[in-house]
């Protein structure tokens, strides 16, 4: 047979498979639903536009009012006093730290600092609703999250002055923490880049009964990564926690030009994800939300995504004057009414945890052991000046030794023209 | 309210317990900025600091063209370099805009702005952060015109972003990534040494018939000021600027880098009575060959110097060309001096950078030869 020929008798086979896939279907009930691989869903007759319009605004779980009091009993958490006592503290101990840290920055002793007010809630209950083995990738603006698990005063203060005890060896700016032993991946300022990451780090250990959470803003979520990181989830079914803090702002962006729908909760349903809208400033609820969609992880082997509504009340950085952008009355209101801190202060008073005069010696206390660590890295010396070729690879290459020992060379002629009094000399 | 309380405590103890200490960070200038005398441009000057010549560009670029559209991340506000301060006031938000927070989606919609016609200036908010966007300038952009065989073009884009150190920006607020997109035909790449060279190239740029990419040295936002023309004017892109003429080496660098080589060559006069000529190579891609090559055939031997790490560094295609077009002419090995090939690290910034002591070492060495 030619190749004409062989082709033309193909061609008159699928006209047939055509005919006969018609006529079975033809054959099926009428009452069949749509059978496209690409949605299973029904048919209607009557047209409409799916939009905003169709759907309720998720609402948003709470389990304190204002002033700290239980709504629902059955949502109350019933943790042990040193626990919800450890949230509090961590959550004024964040305010103090970031008080002295921004305030240094601000005489250029630090070259950069973030502050967390107004988001303690988020950090501290989705903090403790975890256990130490589960993977953290954080944004930015998480201290809290490690505070909780233990990152000392003195590992925020080293790393932010870039000492020889940072564990980042001074590489890079302020507040980008890690921890190993903590299992907090280090911070990356590119925005979003870990989000699929934590989605991969989720998967390699499925079935483990560890889950791995994923924090980021309102703003990282307009990124192409973001949309990659909740579709893998969704697709490949990671046990992982896509824990979005929505504070309002991206830098001076407000979030009605980031998102035209409802939030970043409304995408989870979208990507068939479990989701839930959370008030991130009741730590409460940001405890169970967490708690919950952890179980939900692990059980079903699914992720979950969280989107805890909070305001940031300081400015995006010391970079930043968001004055620039937002009216001091509308920063106020939310430093004052619903204020993460204050509304958990309110309920340890009404359950006669805390008063006047705890409140007093903690704030002595805490202010007193975050001077201590400040000091105490303040006068440490910067690593010494060759480190900078250290960690590139795991062994430094040829063209990088030569370039070492260049520098070396360098430096013992023209030393008087370096900084070499802060770094450390060996 | 236990933010203000614990706030008003916390300060005042920080200040009462901290004055004794003084271990100030190191913030030190690598460079000292002198005003351009190069540019000669006829008409009414004002003293303007590059993010005021640079906003004064885009103000001419929208007042001058009503298809123009200024956009990207926190631009409405005045952008995070105060770069586009007022422009959304004066020509409305539909004109200019903050975007989402998407470096892809802010350059491959502004590929789609310009190629129905309409003139797109879209800022990344630092070119460290460039890098989603990647795709879309590199296979889109670049490849418009040629893949369509000049049926379609993105010819009235131009990007801009913020690159270089600035004294503390580590890992991603410090890097210039010109190399990258110099080896995508199809794009052009500037890169300004000050305000009035900003303003000039920037509306060369915006009316150019190509893609083109602006690389601002962010540490001259406002750490470089002089006197710039008021009025509309433009700069050639692809054209080198001899800022010193000298007879002994020949010093190329770009952007802020350009003023640590004039320094260089004051340095060598005083020091070794060596006379450097100071070329701002200005534009990337398309760069000025003759200039280069010009300047080493008179002096033989030629230092080049770059924020960028070594390898793969524009300063090897450089390197490349001077090889090949003035071979018998050089004295001694062309002398690279750039960033080391690590990321750009935050505290050691002041032992990364080819500051002018290792610049100035390296024409030592070059008239030693
Ligand atoms: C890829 C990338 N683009 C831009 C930036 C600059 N940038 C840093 S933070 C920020 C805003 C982030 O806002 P959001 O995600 O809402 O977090 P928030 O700061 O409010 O906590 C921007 C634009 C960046 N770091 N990375």
């Amino acid at each position: 047979m030619s190749v004409m020929n062989r082709s033309v008798s193909v061609l008159s086979k699928n006209i047939r498979n055509c005919f006969v896939r018609r006529h079975v279907k033809r054959s099926l009930s009428s009452e069949a639903g749509p059978l496209f691989p690409g949605a299973k869903t029904s048919w209607t007759e009557s047209f409409d536009f799916t939009g905003k319009h169709s759907y309720a605004p998720i609402p948003v779980y709470r389990v304190m009012d204002r002033r700290g009091n239980i709504i629902n009993p059955d949502e109350e958490p019933k943790l042990p006093d040193e626990t919800i006592l450890k949230m509090y503290k961590d959550m004024t101990l964040l305010n103090v730290m970031d008080k002295i840290l921004y305030e240094s920055q601000r005489q250029g002793r630090i070259s950069f600092y973030m502050t967390n007010y107004g988001e303690e809630a988020t950090q501290i209950g989705s903090a403790a609703a975890l256990d130490l083995e589960d993977i953290v990738y954080g944004q930015y603006r998480e201290a809290g999250v490690l505070m909780w698990r233990g990152f000392t005063l003195q590992q925020f203060v080293d790393q932010c002055y870039g000492n020889k005890d940072d564990r980042g060896q001074g590489k890079q700016m302020p507040i980008h923490y890690g921890s190993k032993e903590l299992n907090f991946i280090t911070i990356s300022s590119p925005l979003s880049t870990q989000m699929p990451q934590a989605v991969g780090s989720a998967y390699a250990l499925k079935g483990r009964n560890r889950v791995v959470i994923c924090y980021f803003g309102d703003g990282a979520a307009s990124e192409g990564d973001a949309h990659a990181a909740l579709n893998f989830a969704a697709t490949l079914d990671c046990p992982v926690l896509m824990f979005c803090r929505n504070n309002g702002y991206a830098i001076s962006t407000p979030v009605e030009e980031q998102y035209g729908g409802d939030g970043v909760a409304a995408r989870g349903p979208a990507y068939g994800m479990h989701t839930v809208r959370v008030d991130g400033n009741d730590v409460f609820a940001v405890y169970n939300a967490t708690r919950r969609a952890k179980e939900y992880a692990l059980r079903e082997s699914k992720p979950v995504l969280i989107e805890a509504m909070t305001y940031r009340v300081g400015d995006h950085s010391t970079s930043d004057d968001s004055s620039a952008y937002r009216s001091p009355d509308e920063v106020k209101q939310w430093s004052t009414n619903d204020y993460p801190t204050d509304k958990l202060r309110f309920h340890m008073e009404s359950r006669g945890l805390w008063d006047k005069e705890k409140e007093k010696e903690w704030q002595q206390q805490a202010r007193k052991d975050v001077m201590a660590a400040f000091q105490a890295g303040e006068v440490k010396h910067k690593p010494h000046w060759s480190v900078m070729f250290d960690e590139v690879y795991k062994f430094v290459p040829p063209h990088l030794q030569k370039q070492k020992a260049d520098m070396k060379e360098h430096m013992d002629k023209y030393k008087e023209h370096y900084p070499l009094d802060k770094f450390d000399g060996k | 309210m236990a933010l203000t309380k614990v706030g008003r405590i916390a300060m005042k103890t920080l200040n009462d317990e901290i004055k004794v200490l003084n271990n100030v960070i190191v913030r030190r200038n690598n460079f000292v900025y002198t005003p351009d005398t190069k540019i000669t441009v006829q008409g009414e000057k004002t003293k303007m600091n590059m993010f005021q010549s640079i906003n004064s560009a885009l103000d001419i670029a929208l007042r001058t063209d009503d298809t123009a559209l200024v956009f990207g991340e926190d631009v409405g506000f005045g952008g995070v370099f105060r770069c586009t301060l007022g422009l959304r006031d004066k020509y409305g938000k539909d004109r200019v805009f903050n975007t989402p927070l998407c470096e892809q989606g802010i350059a491959g919609f502004a590929i789609g702005v310009a190629a129905v016609g309409s003139t797109a200036i879209a800022e990344i908010q630092f070119a460290d952060y460039i890098f989603p966007a990647f795709d879309q300038l590199v296979n889109e952009a670049a490849k418009y015109r040629y893949r369509s065989g000049g049926t379609f073009d993105c010819g009235k884009l131009t990007v801009r972003a913020p690159c270089g150190a600035v004294g503390h920006g580590a890992l991603y607020h410090s890097q210039s990534p010109e190399a990258y997109f110099a080896h995508t035909p199809g794009l052009k790449v500037v890169i300004p040494r000050g305000p009035t060279k900003a303003k000039g190239l920037l509306l060369s740029c915006i009316r150019d018939p190509d893609p083109c990419l602006v690389l601002e040295p962010k540490i001259l936002y406002r750490g470089a000021e002089e006197d710039v023309p008021v009025g509309d004017f433009q700069l050639p892109i692809g054209r080198a600027d001899i800022l010193a003429e000298g007879s002994d080496v020949t010093l190329i660098g770009w952007g802020a880098q350009v003023h640590v080589l004039k320094q260089v060559a004051q340095l060598a006069k005083e020091k070794y009575s060596v006379s450097c000529e100071v070329i701002d190579l200005v534009s990337i891609l398309p760069w000025d060959m003759d200039t280069v090559c010009k300047s080493v055939k008179k002096t033989k031997r030629v230092l080049i110097a770059h924020e960028a790490p070594l390898t793969g560094g524009f300063g090897a295609e450089i390197v490349a060309t001077i090889q090949e077009e003035c071979f018998l002419h050089l004295e001694a090995p062309i002398a690279r001096v750039t960033g080391f090939d690590t990321p750009f690290p935050h505290v050691f910034e002041p032992f990364y950078l080819p500051d002018k002591w290792r610049c100035l070492a390296a024409v030592a060495k070059l008239v030693n030869y």
